[in-house]
């Protein structure tokens, strides 16, 4: 048995590691937070030379081929530098629906542009307010044109195409759903910016009025491609939590071990040792479900629902728990501008709810395990 | 990233399953396949007996002990292959409960420490389960501060005198042995005036008596000693270095990664799969779906958190630090659980034993829970080794630490 990353994954990861702690610096994000830029451009075209855009894209779609636990890795570190960049929704969202269910034609116009840095897509699928779900869907789709306004769109004001999930029919079940591909730069469709609680990452309102649309996969098809393209990007996502999940715990660490009072570090403190202690708890079992689902999306593995949607829960409450009690143990301190702690705390908060938030989860996950336990 | 075995691996884990399937004692297996905390009985069988016939069986075929060296009663097999051997070994492992603290901690200490003729004469008999052995170290004055013991040993010519009290001795009723941690230099700071012994529990002098728990059940007992003599050659390293030999015996402790811990999550699955509310099944409901599935995260965390740790055993690598965290989270997980289970059941979920919806399993589970909160390392000890080890933590000030241990305080407030 060999439950763990190859020597080759691990090596990747430490030269992202090593390549991100360069290029994306805290300053590098607060650029973005400060508003004056929205993503960093310059770390968007080093992740590309570096081959991390299309490290799951095949070879003959420009992309590096080497496969779903290459990327696993690199998005820990994505996670961990809270990369101020539209990796998730291009890679995780865009790419992945393009794999899936993509033609030959359209893989071969936005693959390769992917894995270049050229082309930034997303997945336009909620309407408003609540979880995914076919009967939120009322974006119409018909004689090749879509109408309907979609929100919140991640990275939908820098995309420049998005996956768009469309109704096209009303018998009430999951074949009213088809998908569709729109270019964001063509006629029709208006985009608007919304704020964040994570200012590192852009959310839009995309308006679609008689806009061009191919489609993506069969007709009918569509709720179905969106369910796989949620689950892997949900292993992929959690990937991201575990990152910054880690990442909080050391800097609350270092900041117990650093800062002194009544005499002592506060890391001597009980109290504070509990805390540390109980947010490393979270993060290994985070990581360790994590782990289960990088198997089960490599393999392509029936047991990917069920385990995507625990490495999902698991490292949801992880990063939530940990970026939230590395504020607690700075103190005053983790409350100010200044530190960088509320950047994990907004990106921990904002990545719990992108794919669906932790109640959808947690049904879906009883779901599938019924299934099983039926089966 | 796999889970196959290697080729080696699965030879070793087909030859463990046919003799498994051809000697274990298949008439008790549903029986143990259901049990659960707090219930671990047999119904029309002495569960001691049953154990201690499965392990001289395993025994004598060459798979007691699979880790100790083969003169010892061993079999000389790699760490990868005693998991595989507990996982093959499935409910049938839970007949082995009352010889963990031996096979875990004593043989381990007693193979670092003993004379060679201790340890062929005492080792053999102890991995075939003939002898059962316990641990004598926590106090009324030391549970998780247990350098703080009192229990003396004064030399008398070649032996030891003993006077004192032992508290939480799991199995001591049943046992034939104890390795003994006692202070022989009370005018030296506390971890400096420790020395560590093995004894005869038949000794004249040794009175065991059992504590009825909060649960009702008693598996632990106080130990009295009452000039015991124990002969130096059963001393188990130098005369005040004990604190480090019972370093070693926790150590031991801490490397065997077991099949995994109780978490009561299968059980509670079960039991919501078919419970009715009154508004349907239980696992149509949100609220129980959401509880559910909390629950089921932590119990496939803590999994694959040990699948990890076997990987590296595997590759003949240390596991990490990452298994510390089992017994901290399973602990209060399956008194949560236990909880639950009693809330879904409602007003009839005050009912016990056999009154009670499956016959009391989750009203056992749930008086037991308390103790295994305390036991081998409250869940505060864990936090603070988790903090101290793993994160690189600072200890905590002692304030007993450099003062002789007989001028450290015994009482809190004033009387």
């Amino acid at each position: 048995m060999n439950f763990d990353f190859s020597d080759e994954q691990k090596q990747m990861r430490d030269e992202a590691r090593k390549f991100l702690s360069e290029q994306c610096p805290p300053k590098a994000v607060r650029t973005v937070l400060d508003g004056k830029a929205a993503y960093d451009k310059a770390l968007w075209k080093g992740l590309a030379e570096m081959g991390f855009l299309g490290v799951a894209i095949p070879e003959q779609f420009g992309g590096a081929g080497a496969g779903h636990l290459e990327l696993c890795v690199i998005a820990e570190e994505m996670g961990r530098a809270l990369a101020p960049v539209p990796f998730s929704s291009t890679v995780y969202l865009a790419a992945e629906a393009l794999m899936l269910a993509g033609s030959d034609a359209q893989k071969q116009t936005w693959l390769p542009k992917i894995a270049a840095g050229e082309a930034i897509g997303t997945l336009a699928l909620f309407e408003g307010k609540g979880n995914p779900s076919p009967k939120a869907i009322k974006l119409a789709a018909s004689g090749g044109t879509l109408n309907g306004t979609k929100k919140p769109v991640p990275d939908g004001a820098i995309a420049d195409f998005a996956v768009v999930a469309a109704r096209t029919g009303s018998t009430g079940r999951d074949a009213d759903i088809s998908l569709f591909l729109v270019d964001l730069k063509g006629g029709g469709v208006e985009v608007k910016e919304l704020t964040s609680i994570d200012l590192t990452r852009g959310q839009a309102e995309i308006t679609f009025t008689n806009a061009k649309a191919e489609p993506l996969g069969a007709t009918g098809e569509g709720w179905g491609i969106i369910t796989q393209v949620l689950d892997r990007a949900a292993v992929l996502l959690a990937f991201e939590q575990v990152g910054g999940a880690d990442r909080a715990l050391e800097m609350g660490r270092d900041y117990a071990l650093d800062r002194i009072a009544f005499g002592r570090p506060i890391g001597s403190f009980q109290a504070v040792k509990h805390i540390l202690a109980d947010m490393y708890v979270s993060a290994t079992l985070a990581r360790s479900n994590c782990y289960y689902g990088a198997w089960a999306l490599s393999t392509n593995a029936a047991e990917l629902p069920e385990a995507a949607a625990a490495a999902r829960i698991s490292a949801t409450q992880a990063f939530q728990h940990c970026a939230k009690n590395n504020i607690q143990v700075h103190g005053g301190m983790g409350f100010t501008w200044e530190f960088d702690c509320h950047m994990y705390y907004r990106r921990a908060n904002a990545t719990a709810l992108g794919l669906g938030s932790l109640s959808y989860w947690e049904d879906a996950l009883i779901d599938r395990m019924r299934k099983k336990n039926a089966a | 990233m796999n889970f196959d075995d290697t080729p080696q691996e699965a030879a070793f884990r087909a030859e463990a399953r046919a003799w498994i399937a051809a000697n274990a004692p298949k008439q008790y297996e549903e029986e143990l396949r259901k049990s659960s905390l707090g219930r671990t009985q047999l119904k029309n069988a002495n569960i001691l007996e049953v154990a201690k016939a499965w392990q001289k069986k395993k025994a004598d075929a060459g798979w007691a002990c699979l880790h100790w060296p083969k003169d010892y009663g061993g079999r000389g097999a790699s760490p990868i292959e005693r998991v595989i051997w507990q996982q093959e070994e499935g409910p049938f492992g839970k007949l082995s409960a009352m010889f963990i603290i031996g096979h875990g901690m004593c043989g381990p200490t007693m193979m670092a420490f003993a004379r060679e003729e201790h340890k062929r004469h005492y080792l053999p008999p102890l991995a075939s389960g003939e002898k059962i052995w316990c641990q004598l170290f926590s106090e009324p004055a030391g549970g998780s501060d247990v350098a703080g013991l009192r229990t003396r040993a004064e030399k008398k010519g070649d032996d030891w005198i003993i006077n004192g009290q032992k508290i939480w001795t799991s199995g001591a009723h049943y046992s034939d042995y104890g390795i003994l941690l006692t202070r022989t230099d009370p005018t030296v700071p506390k971890h400096k005036g420790l020395t560590m012994f093995f004894l005869d529990m038949k000794s004249p002098g040794v009175e065991v008596r059992p504590i009825k728990q909060a649960s009702g059940q008693s598996d632990f007992n106080e130990v009295y000693f009452t000039d015991v003599r124990i002969p130096d050659h059963q001393r188990l390293g130098e005369v005040n270095d004990g604190w480090n030999v019972s370093l070693t015996t926790l150590m031991n402790e801490r490397m065997s990664i077991g099949a995994g811990v109780a978490t009561g999550f299968p059980e509670l699955f079960e039991f919501c799969n078919n419970l009715m509310l009154e508004d349907g099944p239980a696992i149509e409901d949100r609220s129980v779906r959401s509880r559910l599935a909390n629950y089921a995260v932590k119990a496939s965390g803590l999994k694959y958190t040990s699948m990890r740790a076997i990987s590296a055993l595997s590759k003949g690598e240390r596991p990490g630090p990452e298994n510390s965290i089992g017994k901290l989270v399973a602990g209060s997980m399956i008194q949560e659980v236990a909880m639950y289970a009693l809330d879904l059941q409602g007003a009839a979920g005050v009912l016990s034993g056999p009154d009670a919806e499956l016959a009391g399993k989750f009203q056992a589970m749930l008086l037991r829970a308390p103790g295994t909160r305390v036991e081998g390392g409250t869940d505060e000890i864990m936090r603070n080794i988790i903090a101290e080890r793993v994160l690189g933590l600072p200890g905590d000030i002692r304030v007993d630490k450099d003062v002789p241990f007989n001028q450290i305080p015994t009482k809190g407030r004033a009387t």
